[in-house]
């Protein structure tokens, strides 16, 4: 099933909505976007568009967020050049909503710092091989 | 996973914190997808047909206007599939299948009364309230795990 979502910028990220198109351009995904003056919309299979949103939630974790659009992209239901103009009903909700986006990539950056999770770095460190220079010093050891 | 209704039922915030945290926004676009995509739909290029304020029946009464129980047709079946809800008090500007106060009204009654873990919350207007505000939905949400 095909399904469609916003990809909204906050005013404050270094991310452009350019960024993120030019990344999904890039990418061997198969998906229809369409840039817009707040963020992106995207338009593909469920589960080629849940794939990339993880990449896109990696260009800034804090300051891209995403939600459900019901209509495709360019909908003639929806798409103002199509209805005279003016904005979509749905957009007051996100230019409303689009000013605290800051104070909540903030709020989301210092949870991150309060809560960093698992220290990778120690686990991976733990699971690392050891060198070939201890090893072949242990091997010696053993067999001298 | 939990499947977490949220109100206003297309806040782009509250979807986008519920689904970061690992958990399923139930939204209003998702119920709108269904009829607007469907080809079967049979008087585009509505997606309210008049079967909706029918199936609307089921939560409010058949004096109530046509277009409270044609909302309800949407955002019934999700109230019924939550396991939670998150509920913002002052939900600013919302237009469109979320822009009727008489529905909003019922659709936070039917969250409330469904016996399901609800928290209550405001938008933040500062720093503070607002590292309260992902505070506190994110240790509610770590609490439905």
């Amino acid at each position: 099933m095909r399904i469609t979502k916003y990809i909204i910028t906050s005013p404050e990220s270094e991310v452009l909505p350019s960024d993120i198109a030019m990344r999904i351009y890039g990418s061997q995904h198969d998906i229809n976007v369409k840039e817009t003056c707040f963020g992106i919309i995207i338009n593909g299979e469920e589960d080629e568009v849940a794939d990339l949103i993880k990449e896109i939630r990696a260009m800034d974790p804090t300051g891209i967020f995403i939600k459900d659009r019901g209509f495709p992209p360019g909908d003639l239901r929806r798409c103002r050049g199509h209805r005279g103009g003016g904005a979509r009903p749905g957009y007051y909700m996100i230019e409303s909503e689009s000013k605290l986006l800051p104070l909540i990539s903030k709020a989301l950056a210092s949870e991150e710092k309060a809560d960093p999770g698992p220290k990778e770095t120690e686990t991976i460190q733990k699971k690392r091989p050891i060198s070939i220079k201890k090893l072949d010093e242990i091997i010696k050891e053993e067999i001298s | 996973m939990a499947k977490v209704i949220i109100y206003p039922t297309t806040s782009l915030i509250l979807a986008d914190l519920v689904d970061r945290m690992g958990h399923k926004a139930l939204v209003a676009p998702e119920a709108v997808r269904d009829r607007v995509t469907n080809p079967e739909i049979k008087s585009p290029p509505l997606n309210i047909t008049p079967e909706e304020p029918k199936k609307g029946l089921k939560y409010a009464a058949v004096d109530v206007p046509s277009g409270i129980r044609g909302r309800m047709a949407l955002i019934g079946p999700l109230i019924e599939e939550a396991d939670a809800g998150i509920i913002l008090d002052d939900p600013g500007v919302l237009t469109g299948c979320a822009g009727c106060n008489r529905t909003n009204e019922l659709v936070r009654l039917l969250i409330k009364t469904k016996g399901i873990p609800v928290l209550d919350l405001k938008y933040p207007r500062d720093d503070t309230e607002a590292r309260g505000f992902v505070a506190r939905i994110k240790a509610f949400l770590e609490g439905l795990k």
